[in-house]
């Protein structure tokens, strides 16, 4: 055929060989992007800019395609760089031994359990948001979710190295497994530490599982657009340097192979819907269960801050509070350095997360104060001195409240206390929440106060013993931070690589929830079958008022 | 809705051979939904709709049921409990480690443990079992040969119905795709 089709515009698009229509309406910061309506009767638009399906994708896939962004490069460069100082420092203490950590006789989990707990608890909003959103029915996940389970799955890593390397013979880690072995020993299951492993990579390969599967659609996505653009340029347009090999047909093999054949049949879809909202289901009891487990490792033990009931619920509460907050860490700046974003992930969005970032920040503020509550309604001495004499008394009120004694972590505490009960205060008022550098302020104060609050459990609990014998202070060495700031730049690299070459918005549900998407828009009836021509949702057919043709090419 | 069962019987002796069937693109969900039901209610049974996502509803427009796989998944989830009980069971009595004076027959602490188990083989079978029910991966198919179908996958809604369909015959399911709203109807050949 000579004549142009109308959607072979869309392909020589794909192909680079036309300029994009003009599509989204650009975002105006001065009026906000309309999303932030009080009416309880007008929902908030989902998606914003009069964008159609196919602005979507290739808003999404552009990312892949194209790049995030010139940022891209320096900002993976140093994020590598600073990962690249965690399997240094690993390497330096397997060959030299635990001692290069600041532990000592007393303190003997100090910033490795710290630095897992926290990890494993900044993994669970992802988990959150794509598994109890998910029943909820809570349409608005759908921006955020991908970006979330890939965070948690980063997460999830990081934490799951520093167990593994504190185990003072890292050669002998295989042991966590009940593996059958030559001295016919056998892990022991009533131990919560045995069930850590097994919660922790449950949720591990639980999480990839989800993740993985809701990328398929994705995946075939960016495997028809690959082959859409090899049909139109067989030469394969961009080809990766030394080897010569076209890059639209590695991303055709890859992607295609990655997304088992998809082909976006409804009758794959109905089963498809239903294996999602069956690993929602299951997730949900998981990702509760996780960090509750992660709390019997303290909660089971006999120490006096650490024998607490309360541990399981409010461990979960922080996970998803500290989670979320990761997630706005992420999220508002890649909206800043990809403004096609800002059309997914609206304000509202981040509105919703403030919301639910001062929901958990309570909880975890009442749990908080019920440990005290406990501690002073048992009647046990112990339990009271770690809670005000290791815990809370500052010095300047040793004299005046303390009987002279001071607790020498109070700095940790009342970081904890300002990061995770104060800061989140903000968001009660509502220029406090729709604010996007309060609510970065917000984050990046809460991603701190939940690191604090695991060394004030872990370390202030342990630093002290039943007898003043027994007292010994924690002080980190350069190798404690180092690994630290590496599990960081891990975390980071996996993100930016992740940004790069994964979707990372779930495409096929965010156009599900767009209005076009639904076939009842029109007040058709649902039973007649009489009305056919009667319109169609001309917004969703930006390139295709298609002249009905029967052209019968095979 | 007697549509769905299945026709047995040969092919439309009229169906030209290496023919894979039909596609009909439609404008948007609305008329997709809608064609649905016209297919449905025409009897076909070897079709389906291909949509960027899960039209809402289209199940029932499509005449599909229920199948098995819940079930599947659920009994596969309670054997995987069941399994990792009765491992750890069988490793407190192969190594008995007697500890803080609790007595070794006590269940309770293998609780979290079998329950992580669950829900593995909860996760797994329904990833899985969401393939195998669908046949896939497949990674070759004659759909995916077709520059048309392969848009399906960004904003376009396509109906096909395939050449072994017992009722299918090239002109008259042309006629009634397009009566159904179609924009654009084309064989797909089946290489």
């Amino acid at each position: 055929m000579s004549v142009l089709r109308p959607d072979e515009s869309a392909a020589r698009e794909l192909a680079g060989l036309q300029q994009p229509l003009a599509s989204a309406v650009p975002w105006d910061p001065a009026t906000g992007d309309g999303t932030l309506v009080n009416d309880p009767a007008q929902r908030a638009p989902l998606v914003l800019g009069n964008r159609d399906f196919h602005s979507i994708t290739e808003t999404v896939c552009g990312y892949v395609e194209k790049g995030p962004g010139r940022w891209w490069n320096p900002a993976f460069l140093i994020a590598a760089h600073v990962a690249g100082l965690m399997p240094l420092m690993i390497i330096y203490l397997i060959i030299t031994g635990v001692g290069v950590w600041g532990l000592n006789n007393q303190v003997d989990w100090a910033w490795d359990i710290t630095n897992f707990v926290f990890w494993i608890g900044i993994g669970h909003a992802g988990t959150l948001i794509s598994a109890i959103l998910c029943l909820l029915k809570q349409k608005w996940r759908t921006s955020i979710n991908r970006a979330a389970e890939a965070m948690t799955i980063f997460a999830v890593i990081c934490a799951g190295t520093f167990p593994g390397i504190h185990i003072g013979r890292v050669w002998m880690a295989w042991m966590l497994a009940p593996v059958p072995n030559s001295n016919a020993i056998w892990s022991n299951f009533s131990s919560p530490l045995l069930w850590d492993v097994f919660a922790v990579s449950t949720y591990a390969t639980v999480s990839l599982l989800f993740w993985y599967m809701g990328m398929i659609p994705d995946f075939a996505t960016l495997r028809d657009r690959a082959a859409l653009r090899l049909g139109l340029n067989p030469a394969g347009g961009q080809r990766l340097p030394i080897i010569n090999v076209s890059v639209d047909m590695i991303r055709a093999r890859v992607y295609g192979f990655l997304s088992m054949g998809w082909r976006f049949s409804t009758r794959h879809w109905i089963n498809y819907e239903k294996a999602y909202l069956m690993l929602a289901g299951i997730s949900t009891p998981l990702v509760l269960s996780v960090h509750s487990i992660v709390s019997f490792d303290f909660a089971t033990s006999v120490i006096p801050g650490w024998h607490t009931t309360i541990f399981p619920p409010y461990f979960v509460a922080g996970a998803i509070f500290g989670g979320f907050a990761m997630v706005l860490l992420l999220i508002i700046p890649s909206r800043e350095l990809c403004p096609g974003m800002k059309d997914i992930v609206t304000r509202r969005h981040l509105e919703n997360m403030a919301k639910i970032i001062l929901l958990t920040g309570m909880m975890v503020g009442f749990a908080y104060a019920m440990e005290f509550f406990i501690a002073a309604y048992s009647g046990n001495k112990f339990e009271t001195d770690v809670f005000v004499y290791n815990r809370l008394m500052p010095p300047f009120l040793a004299d005046t409240l303390g009987g002279g004694r001071y607790a020498p972590y109070w700095w940790a505490y009342w970081a904890m206390i300002f990061c995770n009960v104060v800061t989140p205060q903000v968001f009660w008022f509502k220029r406090g929440r729709q604010s996007i550098p309060v609510i970065f302020a917000v984050a990046f104060f809460v991603t701190i106060g939940m690191w604090f609050e695991r060394f004030v459990i872990i370390v202030t609990s342990l630093h002290r013993a039943f007898l003043p014998g027994e007292w010994h202070m924690f002080f980190p060495t350069l190798v404690d931070i180092l690994t630290f700031v590496g599990s960081i730049g891990t975390f980071l690299t996996l993100y930016l690589l992740f940004m790069r070459f994964l979707p990372q918005f779930a495409m096929s549900e965010i156009k599900a929830v767009m209005p076009q998407a639904n076939p009842h828009a029109h007040g058709h009836d649902h039973h007649t079958h009489d009305d056919h021509h009667a319109g169609g949702t001309h917004a969703a057919t930006k390139h295709s008022p298609n002249t009905p043709t029967t052209g019968g090419e095979a | 809705m007697s549509s769905t069962t299945t026709i047995t019987g040969t092919p439309n002796a009229g169906t030209a051979q290496g023919t894979y069937g039909i596609i009909a693109e439609f404008p948007d969900p609305a008329t997709t939904f809608h064609a649905a039901e016209v297919v449905r209610d025409a009897g076909y049974a070897k079709w389906d709709v291909y949509s960027p996502f899960p039209i809402h509803g289209i199940d029932e427009a499509m005449g599909i049921k229920p199948n098995k796989l819940p079930l599947m998944v659920g009994l596969l989830g309670l054997t995987g409990a069941a399994l990792g009980f009765a491992f750890q069971f069988f490793v407190r009595t192969d190594y008995a480690i007697v500890h803080q004076g609790k007595p070794a027959s006590a269940w309770q602490v293998l609780v979290p443990v079998t329950f992580e188990f669950g829900v593995i083989f909860t996760a797994f079978s329904a990833l899985l079992g969401m393939l195998a029910f669908n046949a896939l991966p497949m990674w070759f198919h004659p759909l995916l040969k077709k520059e048309r179908f392969l848009r399906v996958s960004d904003d376009r809604f396509i109906i096909a119905v395939e050449a072994k369909d017992a009722k299918f015959d090239p002109e008259q399911t042309k006629q009634l795709l397009l009566h159904a709203g179609a924009t654009r109807v084309e064989t797909v050949s089946d290489e």
